[in-house]
């Protein structure tokens, strides 16, 4: 039962019907990419031109908003509700929704705060305490998803109120608690920065990482007498990518250099990818979010594979929360309240994880963040209210949506998930 | 899929044993006391009218359903089956009607799903060339295993949904229709791929509308009518008796008239098609 190869010709393994068209090489490479494009396949690209028209917009109305001092700013911004948005793109993988992340956060800030500050506990420990009620707060949803049937949407809604009233009690007649400047958790959310040559190196590590991870796989593919991808392009890309990021990072280190906190984000988004696109964990939230039957019939536990979903999303809520408690060096009625709900969502579907469930990436968190806490910088640059910025992120998130349902239809017509 | 029949069970043994098998959902009985039996290195076809019970009956061994009452045998111990992935690690394979594949993930993923290969730092190159073996195996058709399925055929997706069956080296499988959607040198190729299975040693449950793919493949054919067992024949049986234990009619007014139409028609006369429209 050997496979039908060819017999003196090496012909490929997944290259003999003869029927389909296969770009090689790096114009076919781009060829490709264009056809997906147009058959609705978009990827990062609705977020990528949006952030260039955005940036070009800001840039214009005050040159401001493109200074190293202020993008290292808005990377400090990004990190804390960046955190909440990783964990909406678990749930939204799965097609389900956690609307009470942002309470979520702001009773974990609350708790940090009133454990540690109030009752004198180490902050490491308060931190561990904050993140294991998150776990907890979405092993309940999970628990009402899986054994009630509950919509995710209901139980989220009602854990928002609920939540949000547990931070008001525990916070009390005060109403925020301080949290004490020049301790490590304040400093981290507010001035740690990363040596340049620490930065540096960290820029060339995607790259290498590539690189690596590309000329192994090429090995093995020809190994296995599998087509190989066109080696140029991965080195293209290599080089774009590294060169790209040592820019970005120089840029950055002109004013105070890239945040330890955004460290932390990306550093989360990378191994949150891993998890999603490399692991059998990911490949299961993936089939549960685009077909729950067939996950269950091919055995897969989808019950495990949502309580996974909901426990990391509002661990990620409450990770976020502390982050934010850390940048405000407060723990504060406000904190969660307000737009941290539908910016960490919006983040999510911005990025271009579907909220049709089954399509999304870790990465869409990072860069959905950005767009948002772009336009938030950039109206407080320009001195506008709250009201007109709610307005504008509200219709980002509208257009945004709108792709996503459009980019859906087409991708149905051609043929495509 | 390995050279070696690595399957223990000799051929001709019992591999699978229902006994009394009913299923109700809220007021419908949809199986009620149904025996059922299938022995290694043998085909049987299950065929009924809609609505007969077969997928339900599938269902079952699948562990997508759990019967109301009676025994399930495999092997020669009893089991139960309380979810897919119970049956899956017993050895029984299921090819559903509606195929159930995620049509967001690619071929590979769909094949592997539930099965990965290294769960930590999943090995696609070897899943990619396992996919494309079974594949061949089955002569499929796939443009690129690296699709997402939602661009496959209807006959495609058939193929992918029999080379996943396949993946786990079950000691029986069970195809849901294997051959609705499928084309002439499809077909073909599916019962070449029954008669293989076959000849290592494996029980095959086939349900078909298709009394022509029955009849190439199978070695005994079971009837099911509105949920009960009706019958068992051997591939040679006749056309009508096979149509008469389906539909019921082997002992009603319609039957008998179209036997008094069919002895009219025997005596061929020219005055026949007067007396036809009496």
């Amino acid at each position: 039962m050997t496979p039908e190869q060819g017999t003196s010709a090496p012909m490929a393994l997944d290259r003999a019907d003869v029927r389909v068209k296969h770009q090689t090489g790096l114009g076919g490479a781009v060829r490709s990419f264009l056809d997906r494009v147009r058959s609705g396949d978009l990827g990062s690209l609705p977020v990528v031109v949006g952030l260039v028209v955005i940036w070009t917009v800001f840039t214009s109305l005050n040159p401001v908003f493109v200074s190293s001092s202020n993008l290292v700013n808005l990377l400090f911004d990004c990190s804390t509700v960046g955190v909440i948005a990783l964990g909406i793109v678990c749930v939204l993988m799965v097609g389900e929704i956690d609307l009470s992340v942002g309470s979520v956060s702001g009773f974990a800030s609350a708790i940090v705060g009133t454990l540690w500050v109030n009752q004198g506990w180490p902050v490491a420990l308060a931190i561990v305490a904050a993140l294991a009620f998150g776990a907890l707060i979405g092993s309940l949803y999970a628990l009402l998803f899986n054994r009630l049937g509950m919509p995710s949407f209901v139980s989220t809604l009602a854990g928002l109120l609920a939540v949000l009233g547990m931070q008001l009690y525990i916070l009390g007649s005060t109403g925020s608690i301080n949290l004490p400047y020049g301790s490590a958790l304040v400093d981290f959310g507010q001035l740690m920065v990363m040596p340049k040559w620490v930065s540096h190196t960290l820029a060339a590590i995607p790259g290498l990482a590539m690189l690596v991870s590309g000329l192994r796989t090429f090995a093995r593919r020809r190994a296995a007498n599998l087509s190989t991808p066109s080696a140029t392009g991965l080195i293209l890309r290599v080089a774009a990518i590294t060169v790209g990021l040592e820019l970005i990072v120089a840029y950055l280190n002109q004013s105070r250099g890239i945040p330890w906190m955004f460290g932390l984000f990306v550093g989360l988004a990378a191994a949150m990818n891993y998890a999603l696109t490399r692991t059998k964990w990911g490949r299961s939230m993936t089939a549960v979010g685009g077909n729950r039957e067939a996950a269950r019939r091919a055995g897969i536990k989808v019950r495990a594979i949502y309580l996974s979903a909901f426990a990391l999303c509002s661990t990620f809520a409450a990770l976020g929360g502390v982050l934010a408690a850390a940048r405000l060096a407060s723990a504060s009625q406000q904190a969660g309240t307000g737009d941290v709900n539908l910016n960490a969502i919006a983040a999510a579907v911005i990025g271009g994880t579907s909220l049709f469930g089954g399509r999304g990436s870790a990465y869409s968190a990072l860069l959905g963040i950005i767009v948002i806490q772009s336009i938030a910088s950039g109206l407080t640059l320009l001195d506008l209210s709250s009201s007109l910025r709610y307005m504008i992120t509200g219709a980002v998130l509208a257009i945004a949506v709108i792709v996503d349902s459009l980019a859906r239809r087409s991708r149905a017509s051609h043929g495509r998930a | 899929m390995s050279e070696s029949p690595e399957t223990s069970v000799s051929v001709g043994e019992l591999v699978l044993s229902l006994r009394g098998i009913s299923k109700h959902f809220g007021a419908v009985s949809a199986l009620t006391d149904i025996d059922f039996d299938v022995h290694a290195g043998e085909v049987v076809a299950l065929v009924g009218d809609n609505g007969a019970g077969k997928s339900t009956l599938v269902k079952i061994l699948a562990g997508v359903h759990q019967p109301s009452s009676g025994t399930i045998n495999f092997r020669g111990s009893e089991v139960t089956l309380p979810d897919p992935r119970a049956a899956l690690t017993l050895g029984i394979a299921t090819v559903f009607q509606d195929l159930a594949l995620c049509e967001n993930l690619d071929v590979v993923a769909n094949i592997f799903l539930g099965n990965e290969l290294s769960p930590l730092r999943l090995d696609e190159v070897a899943m990619e060339m396992r996919a494309w073996t079974l594949l061949n195996e089955l002569s499929a058709r796939i443009p690129s295993v690296r699709e997402a399925v939602a661009s496959l055929s209807g006959g495609q997706r058939q193929t992918v949904a029999i080379a996943r069956s396949l993946l786990l080296e079950p000691k029986l499988i069970l195809l849901d229709e294997p051959t609705a959607a499928l084309g002439v040198a499809q077909t073909a190729e599916v019962l070449n791929l029954i008669d293989r299975v076959r000849a290592r040693g494996l029980g095959v449950v086939m349900i078909s509308h298709n009394m022509e793919d029955v009849r190439a493949v199978a070695d005994r054919i079971v009837v099911l009518r509105l949920g009960r067992n009706n019958g068992v024949f051997d591939p040679d049986a006749s056309n009508q008796d096979l149509v008469s234990a389906i539909t019921g009619a082997s002992n009603n007014a319609v039957s008998r008239r179209a036997e008094r139409l069919r002895a009219h028609r025997d005596s061929a006369d020219s005055g026949q098609a007067k007396e036809q429209r009496q």
